[in-house]
């Protein structure tokens, strides 16, 4: 067994496009603007009467999913429903004793289905590197979130949002408050963040939710909220799970609440214009007050609807890139 | 039988040896250097010309997979292969099915051994009964039955209290213990060093304290219980810095080291390759450099494999999901070639490390070639190229990083108690 010596070569063919999306990392910038600009030429086709594009006709799709998830597994099915491709969706349940075999007799025989893409949720971080390096060359793997590795399409809509919303992230402060130990979801959005070349991006937690090393990313890390929020012109707040205060991270729920709950209070100190996003499902209560969730400043809805014209970007420039180096290699 | 080993250069730190000289055995023993007694007639020679022999090499901790399931492994595979990286002898860990718990379990290791007649097997013996870390093993009758020394592994003796009694009773029979420092509950789904690139990777981390606050409280109770110990496939720079500490103060403790740890970070994680996916994880630049500066200072007086050989479904799964543990036998002689070559190590030290040192830590007599030990010898080739894979590759598990690579330095023959064991083209 040999992985590519390099992240970037087992995404991109040699000329550099887009063939599996795994992660953020080792992707440059053009690329990330490319998916963006895409998903724009997207964007407005749910309101169209007609929501459909033949860019995927012919093509099947699996929905991989090896940890619960209706929300994600849902939009990448109306995306690729949207490019008309064939959608198979499979949840597998996996037994913890089972492993790896499972894992590899599961993409055996998915292989022999003759899918053109699989998208693949797994609990374990590098499962779509896995995947990636040990199935069929001629299938395209989206990650659709990988342990506490990366999330990548998530953090794509985030820049979407951030995009339509601020238009250049030059010169931005963005501020990702909460369990950062947890989330892929944040891994992936420093990584695209910096790659865009945001001016500054800062993690707001206690140290028990900040991983270790994560200032070697490029970040500035913040453990008072006011701080850490000031002036800042996009809030990410990202989602907490019960079972923290079972794993001795936090004391309480309304301790963390009082301290990095995101209140009205607490938003007036960044700026004036800032917006407020996250990845959902939302705590209300928990990690955001339900007046900011639903108040002017919150652009937590349209984050979602963004979503699907990311994954149709992201699907159609993966697929494209393996007919591209197919045709190459024939 | 009567052996001479003409013109190679005998490398044998034991003597302080470095010399172009011939090696005359007999009836399994080393008879002289140099000259050959009169009257010596050889039955059989070996030219050496331009090859080292070394003392044979002592791995102090090696995974025979024996008894257990086989697919993993067996003692003929991993002694076979055991040969072919230049050892001579190997300790046996004692997590095997059964674990090697009592006397009964070490004869059947001890039988199948000489059975197969390749390297010598060693074993090391539970510490507590299914090194389950709560109840004694039979201690005196597993070192009676012939274990060297006995070790819990990495596996947890979490009760302080259980870990002194099993201290004090060692103590009682004279016997070396070896740890493996690691505090279970920091360390607890863990599988890569808990810093940047694991953050960075999603990886769960397992700090360094895992290793250091084990090591120090287990130093701290050798220091009251007076016991010889000795400590297995440390880590990290601070861990160095203890044993140096300790050694300081007069505690009767020895330390090794892991190969691949000397020659890998984590940074080799980037792409989540399951073959770095080790126990103990793979630390930063900084441990690596303080564990070969331990070595070069003496505080670390062995290097051992490791040897941990897998099935290939073992690791063919996501890397926290994947089994640690690298099979490191047969490469482990390029390996340490590369640190000499890169000036890291002289070739006194990397002998040193893998004959008198090893050898001194057991109390065995073994690891040197003055006239009177066993014939255990390594030839080796430090210039021949050659490539490790399924043609060349005698252990069982082929989960290496260097698999299909192009390595330098090779072992052409192996001689355990006088007799060529392993021989490739000489």
């Amino acid at each position: 067994m040999s992985y590519p010596a390099n992240p970037r070569d087992i995404q991109l063919t040699a000329e550099g496009q887009l063939k599996h999306f795994l992660s953020i990392s080792g992707l440059p910038k053009s690329l990330l603007t490319e998916i963006l600009d895409t998903a724009e030429s997207f964007a407005n086709m749910g309101e169209q009467s007609v929501k459909k594009v033949p860019l995927l006709r012919g093509k099947t799709l699996v929905n991989l999913f090896f940890e619960n998830s209706t929300r994600t597994r849902a939009t990448f099915e109306l995306a690729a429903k949207r490019l008309s491709a064939d959608v198979l969706n499979l949840d597998i349940k996996t037994s913890s004793t089972a492993k790896g075999e499972t894992l590899m007799d599961t993409l055996q025989n998915m292989e022999a289905m003759h899918a053109d893409l699989f998208v693949v949720r797994h609990a374990d971080s590098g499962a779509a590197h896995f995947i990636a390096s040990q199935v069929t060359p001629q299938v395209a793997i989206i990650n659709a979130g990988d342990g506490r590795h990366a999330h990548p399409t998530q953090a794509m809509l985030d820049m979407f949002t951030i995009r339509r919303h601020k238009g250049d992230f030059a010169g931005l402060k963005v501020a990702i408050v909460g369990d950062i130990l947890h989330s892929r979801v944040a891994r992936s959005q420093i990584r695209a963040l910096t790659t865009l070349g945001v001016e500054e991006v800062r993690l707001v937690a206690p140290n028990t939710l900040l991983p270790a090393g994560v200032e070697d990313l490029g970040v500035q890390l913040y453990t008072r909220m006011e701080e850490g929020i000031r002036d800042v012109d996009v809030v990410i707040m990202l989602r907490l799970q019960k079972e923290r205060m079972s794993g001795a991270l936090l004391p309480s729920e309304s301790e963390y609440y009082r301290l990095y709950g995101l209140t009205n209070d607490k938003l007036a100190y960044a700026h004036p214009d800032a917006i407020v996003m996250h990845p959902g499902p939302i705590n209300r209560g928990v990690e955001i007050e339900s007046a900011v969730a639903d108040g002017p400043r919150s652009v937590i809805l349209q984050q979602v609807g963004y979503g699907i014209a990311i994954r149709m970007a992201v699907m159609s420039m993966a697929v494209s890139g393996q007919m591209q180096e197919r045709s190459q290699i024939s | 039988m009567k052996l001479s080993i003409l013109g190679g250069r005998v490398l044998d730190p034991a003597q302080n040896l470095d010399q172009i000289l011939d090696v005359h055995l007999d009836q399994g023993s080393i008879l002289a250097l140099g000259e050959a007694p009169a009257g010596f007639q050889a039955e059989q020679t070996l030219d050496a010309k331009g090859l080292l022999v070394t003392p044979g090499f002592i791995d102090l901790s090696c995974h025979l997979r024996e008894p257990g399931p086989s697919y993993k492994g067996n003692i003929l595979s991993e002694t076979r292969a055991a040969l072919a990286g230049g050892f001579t002898s190997v300790c046996a860990r004692p997590d095997t099915q059964p674990p090697v718990d009592t006397p009964a379990v070490v004869r059947v290791v001890r039988e199948r051994a000489e059975a197969v007649a390749q390297a010598r097997v060693l074993p090391l013996g539970a510490l507590t009964q299914g090194l389950e870390g709560q109840l004694l093993s039979n201690m005196a009758g597993l070192q009676a039955a012939g274990c060297v020394a006995l070790t819990n592994l990495r596996l947890p003796i979490q009760d302080t209290l259980v870990l002194r009694r099993c201290m004090e009773y060692a103590s009682t029979h004279d016997l070396l213990l070896i740890f493996y420092p690691e505090d279970f509950s920091l360390a607890a789904g863990g599988c890569a060093h808990e810093g940047a690139m694991a953050s960075q990777l999603g990886l769960q981390g397992i700090p360094e304290t895992a290793e250091t606050l084990a090591l120090a409280q287990q130093l701290l109770l050798i220091e009251q219980t007076g016991i010889r110990a000795h400590f297995s496939q440390l880590s990290t720079a601070r861990s160095v810095e203890l044993i140096a500490a300790a050694r300081k103060r007069g505690l009767p403790v020895t330390a090794d080291v892991a190969i691949s740890h000397l020659i890998y970070t984590d940074r080799e994680l980037e792409d989540f390759d399951s073959n770095f996916h080790l126990q103990p994880p793979l630390r930063s630049e900084k441990d690596r450099l303080a564990l070969l500066q331990g070595l070069v200072d003496g505080h670390l007086s062995a290097v051992t494999s490791g040897h941990l050989p897998h099935e290939r479904a073992a690791k063919m799964a996501p890397f926290s999901a994947s089994e640690p543990g690298i099979s490191s036998l047969e490469s482990l002689l390029p390996w340490m070639l590369q640190l000499v070559n890169a000036g890291y190590l002289s070739e006194q030290q990397f002998v040193a490390s893998l004959t008198s040192g090893p050898a001194g830590i057991l109390s065995q007599k073994l690891g040197s070639l003055e006239p009177g030990q066993p014939a255990d010898l390594t030839l080796f080739d430090p210039q021949q190229s050659w490539t490790l894979n399924a043609s060349s590759c005698y252990s069982a598990g082929y989960n290496t990083p260097s698999w299909g690579q192009t390595l330098q330095g090779r072992v052409l023959a192996t001689l355990v108690a006088g007799e060529v064991r392993y021989r490739l083209d000489l």
